[in-house]
């Protein structure tokens, strides 16, 4: 490797202010590392800064403060379409496009990238095989013909059509039922681990960050207050910690 | 009754051309609104200050009581006169603020879950604009031309005045002289062109709808 070294993304005491800086900050002084096929978690309430510090990424926000840097380059030097590009995005409801059907959706970035038609034709039934979804019956429907369960399979393989190397999902199983939700969360796991994807997953789902992460970061008020493994993230003692410890502990049996 | 059957059927082949002129008048104008509409309302998508000075213009033509904005436009030198050439311009001023309007409507009123994904998958903006807020936007477009088509065939009867003819040929000369049977020899074409219109639009309009 390069001086990029095992670290796919990286932030440098990042903050970040809306209205080009003239705001309270959202983001306050974040510092942290990505290594390559991790999965990140990011932990928080509603308003913690999450989605925020995922767009810091991809360049859908830029720093105030500080860099964000991606394969080794901070995200201002590059090109913001060639970043966006590499970087698949899944979001909550998945943000499918209504009036393409789900091949079109999912051999979306593939077309953006000139692909040649027989290639994204047999990568888009590669994808739909992947997330559980037989080509034949659903690569020409619409997205409305599908449960939320399925758009969200969708979502993940249009994510992944152009092979990037990083994936960012925010909240992607937050609108699903319990089951089909752990369902996905089941599979979607599997296929991290299969993929080597290097993964940063936003979620407010304490269950769902330990299941997933390699390492989970909490957030409050747009700083960082805790960063452990899974294994450790319950046994540190910050009031936050405690708070999202205790939304687990509904019956006195925590996972 | 029958003075009105006996007298459309004696002066059908008038009637019939009086309505041709009616549509070409009206075709004409609404190619002209929707040539400059539609692109004016995709730039004005992302420029705020552009966006309240077309749209106010707009509206300003829009309020104009039609007989007057017909009369203004009649001195003033290339546009302006007698005839069918000022009828046309101000009739696409009056058909612009609806197509417009609901073009900026259309293109801006989309889910911003779909916008924010076609950004973050590095979709440019003018990708943005005509692969997915133009067709999520169709159907609101359509439904400005919709309206704007039925204003431009109430409003041209008034392009008569002007001499532009069309059917207010035939409503203005039953007002002057009293006439009930001339007066609905231009009447009556008049609201059939726009219930056809808005008909043969509004199927239009369902199809392109995207759920």
């Amino acid at each position: 490797m390069t001086i990029v070294g095992q670290n796919l993304i990286e932030f440098r005491g990042v903050s970040w202010r809306a209205n080009g800086g003239s705001e309270a900050a959202i983001i306050d002084d974040v510092s942290l590392e990505v290594p390559r096929g991790s999965t990140l978690v990011l932990l928080g309430r509603s308003g913690s800064g999450k989605t925020t510090l995922l767009k810091l990424i991809n360049g859908m926000h830029w720093p105030s403060k500080g860099a964000v840097l991606v394969e080794g380059r901070a995200t201002h030097e590059w090109d913001e379409i060639r970043l966006r590009r590499g970087i698949g995005y899944v979001i909550q409801e998945a943000g499918l496009f209504p009036h393409f059907t789900v091949a079109e959706n999912v051999g979306l970035v593939p077309g953006l990238e000139n692909w040649p038609k027989e290639k994204i034709a047999a990568r888009v039934k590669e994808m739909l095989r992947l997330v559980g979804l037989e080509p034949e019956e659903f690569a020409e429907r619409r997205p409305r013909e599908l449960s939320g369960g399925q758009r969200q399979r969708v979502g993940v393989a249009r994510a992944l059509a152009a092979d990037p190397p990083i994936l960012l999902m925010d909240e992607p199983f937050g609108a699903l039922d319990p089951v089909t939700r752990a369902e996905l969360q089941r599979e979607f796991l599997a296929l991290a681990k299969r993929l080597g994807k290097t993964i940063v997953f936003v979620t407010h789902d304490l269950r769902e960050a330990l299941l997933l992460a390699s390492h989970i970061i909490l957030l409050e008020k747009g700083k960082v207050v805790a960063s452990a493994g899974p294994e450790e993230f319950l046994r540190l003692r910050h009031p936050e910690v405690l708070a999202f410890a205790a939304s687990l502990d509904v019956r006195g049996g925590a996972a | 009754m029958t003075g009105l059957w006996s007298f459309m059927s004696e002066h059908q082949s008038e009637i019939l051309s009086a309505t041709l002129e009616h549509v070409e008048l009206v075709c004409i104008a609404m190619t002209a609104a929707i040539l400059i509409g539609v692109p004016l309302g995709m730039l004005i998508v992302r420029r705020a200050k552009l966006r309240a000075l077309a749209l106010g213009i707009a509206g300003i033509f829009q309020t104009i009581p039609s007989l007057a904005l017909f009369g203004f436009l009649i001195p003033i030198p290339f546009i302006g006169g007698i005839g069918k050439r000022t009828a046309i311009v101000a009739l696409t001023l009056y058909a612009l603020l609806p197509i417009l309007r609901n073009t900026y409507v259309g293109l801006t009123e989309i889910d911003p879950a779909v916008l924010e994904s076609a950004e973050a998958m590095g979709m440019t903006q003018a990708q943005i604009l005509f692969r997915v807020r133009f067709p999520l936007g169709l159907a609101v477009i359509l439904a400005g031309v919709r309206t704007a088509t039925i204003i431009t065939i109430g409003v041209a009867t008034i392009a008569a005045a002007i001499g532009a003819g069309g059917l207010g040929t035939f409503i203005f000369r039953g007002v002057a002289l009293v006439n009930d049977s001339l007066l609905l020899a231009g009447a009556i074409p008049a609201a059939l062109l726009a219930i056809l219109a808005d008909f043969l639009l509004g199927r239009l309009e369902r199809r392109l709808r995207v759920t």
